[in-house]
């Protein structure tokens, strides 16, 4: 168990001769611990991960670094270990800081790590691919979990360090687009506490009941500065991501330059290449938005405008094609005026007429009544020659029969002149009633012709409801043919007058177009 | 009028936009008739009022939060230009 001592041990005070004391394990033991920690108190060694099998119950970790050629035992403490950035993973070549030490016990020399980093970039990369394939197989970079950010936010979160310029470039962006109300939530940029107080920070936020004293923001910003690969390595951590993803305020994570990639960049919402492109992402441009609202309103109030002349235009259109009450009227106005400028003319020609007429009869009933009464003179006259005659008969019969008688014997002649004279009576009786009578007839005879002269007027027709309709000349009319629409017609009543238009002639009885449509 | 000045209340910024793009819209088509366009055009004086008010409302107020034991205790006003770099 010691044959395996460096052949350079004996380094010791004991080398003056064989009778020096001997040492006891104990001794040389310790003396070999310390002279390895005076000798190698500050070392950095490079080596592979080999044997790694995670901390121990109590905390600790063991493994081996190797080479090619050669092993050497590592113990990294508790303390320590939780402390590391960068864990060690098996077959990872890392570059582990600490001391050489031994271990009494088992006769066995260790380094006990103080710091471990991976060796290079290649090294860093690899571990990240292989954090990032974890993470994504846990889901948390599917693309369905990823949140639309908020047109306008009230409250920006931001999660980055208190100072520098970072925090600067957000307020400074925020204000030239749409100042807002930004809370930030103060966190280490990098070493150890980067990752514990970034994603209290990202769960803080969330944890804001929305109408509490402080403000739950409606977006969330991560944002750090450009930096080292090592400097950004907490936003790879699996703490900021889960966080990041578990994150129900839409969250932008804007960590490094643009060409820096972390894994939080995979489980926000939207990832900016730099904190000022963050900041635009979260908030849009107020004078834009300023603008095209000016916009709306000017098409707003244009378009109301031109509905209403539209329509205005419309109903005038429509208002225009309604005919004008004036012009309804016009036409049958006309006709009307000329009617009624016809009728006194109407008139008097009929009347005219009548009197025409009236003359005629009356002139007729005058030749009448002359050549009535010159009969009835005539008819005197004979009456009077025969009743003269009438009157001297007696005498000269008398005169006669006297002279007859004178001559003849008179017998018996006194009872025949008796005889005669009765005879004479009576004849003188019936002439005279046979002239009364002569007489009665006649005049009787001319009350007959007065009627049927009286009769023969129209004026009886008209009495009986008919009219008597003439034309403009005044002479009656008795054919429909003669007339064509729109001449005047006289007509005559029992009483008055009144002038009329011919409309059209009676339905069937002649094709004239109709008067009324045009 | 207050029924839908509430209704206007809940309504974001963005959906407020939207709706008053919308309405414009459809007052350029000109198809609505004279009752719905007077409604349309009353609605979009609304929606562009609510939207100029949240565009007013454009304060810029910067605060950090205050943390005790990891726990967010109140807020500070902060000053990042006094914060040094």
């Amino acid at each position: 168990m010691t044959q395996d001592m460096d052949s350079e041990g004996p380094q010791t005070p004991g080398r003056e001769g064989d009778n020096a004391p001997a040492f006891s394990v104990s001794e040389i033991s310790g003396a070999v611990k310390k002279t390895l920690e005076t000798r190698f108190g500050q070392v950095r060694v490079r080596g592979e991960v080999s044997g790694y099998r995670g901390p121990q119950s109590s905390g600790h970790v063991y493994f081996t670094l190797k080479d090619e050629g050669a092993k050497l035992d590592v113990a990294i403490w508790k303390g320590v270990f939780q402390g590391l950035r960068f864990r060690p993973e098996e077959g990872m070549e890392v570059i582990l800081s600490g001391r050489i030490s031994s271990f009494p016990g088992s006769s066995k020399y260790q380094l006990i790590a103080s710091s471990l980093e991976p060796a290079g970039e290649g090294a860093l990369m690899a571990m990240l691919e292989k954090q990032k394939r974890l993470l994504a197989a846990e889901g948390l970079f599917d693309e369905e979990r990823k949140k639309p950010l908020p047109f306008l936010p009230e409250v920006v979160g931001v999660v980055a360090s208190p100072t520098g310029a970072v925090i600067r470039d957000i307020l400074h962006r925020l204000a030239d687009r749409f100042p807002r109300r930004v809370i930030l939530w103060p966190a280490a940029a990098q070493g150890e506490n980067c990752p514990p107080e970034v994603s209290a920070g990202i769960r803080g936020f969330n944890a804001l009941k929305p109408g509490g004293p402080i403000p739950r923001p409606d977006v969330i910003i991560v944002a750090r500065g450009g930096g080292s690969i090592e400097d950004l390595w907490g936003y790879n951590s699996a703490a900021v991501v889960r966080a990041a993803a578990a994150s129900e305020i839409p969250l932008i994570s804007a960590v490094g330059h643009e060409t820096d990639v972390t894994l939080i960049d995979f489980a926000a919402d939207k990832r900016a290449p730099t904190p000022t492109a963050a900041a635009e992402m979260a908030v849009p441009v107020r004078a834009g938005l300023v603008a095209f609202l000016e916009d709306l309103e000017t098409r707003r109030r244009g378009a109301m405008r031109r509905g209403i002349e539209d329509r205005r235009a419309t109903l005038r259109g429509l208002a225009r094609a309604l005919p004008r009450p004036e012009s309804l009227l016009e036409t049958p106005r006309q006709r009307l005026d000329a009617a009624a400028a016809g009728l006194p003319r109407a008139l008097a020609l009929w009347r005219a007429a009548q009197e025409r007429r009236f003359a005629e009869a009356s002139g007729k009933l005058e030749a009448a009544r002359g050549r009535l009464s010159e009969r009835r003179s005539g008819a005197a006259r004979a009456l009077a020659v025969t009743g003269e005659r009438l009157n001297h008969a007696p005498q000269r019969l008398i005169a006669l029969k006297r002279r007859d008688w004178a001559a003849r014997p008179l017998p018996s002649l006194r009872p025949a002149l008796a005889r005669r004279a009765e005879r004479l009576e009576m004849v003188a009786g019936r002439l005279d009633s046979a002239f009364r009578a002569a007489r009665a007839q006649r005049i009787e005879k001319l009350r007959g012709l007065g009627q049927l002269l009286e009769s023969y007027s129209f004026k009886g027709v008209l009495a009986r409801g008919f009219a008597l309709a003439r034309d403009a000349e005044g002479k009656p009319i008795r054919d429909a043919a003669a007339l064509a629409p729109g001449d005047l017609v006289a007509l005559t009543l029992q009483k008055g007058e009144a002038k009329t238009r011919v409309l059209g002639p009676e339905e069937g009885s002649a094709p004239q177009p109709p008067l009324t449509k045009k | 009028m207050s029924v839908a000045d509430a209704d206007l209340e809940k309504l974001g910024f963005e959906k407020a936009m939207a709706e008053l793009e919308d309405i414009v819209r459809r007052l350029e088509r000109g198809d609505a008739d004279l009752e719905s366009a007077i409604a349309l055009y009353e609605r979009g004086a609304s929606l562009r009022r609510h939207c100029e008010a949240k565009l007013k409302a454009a304060e810029a107020r910067v605060e950090k939060i205050m943390l005790e034991a990891g726990a967010p205790a109140g807020l500070a006003p902060l000053d990042p230009q006094g914060g040094g770099s």
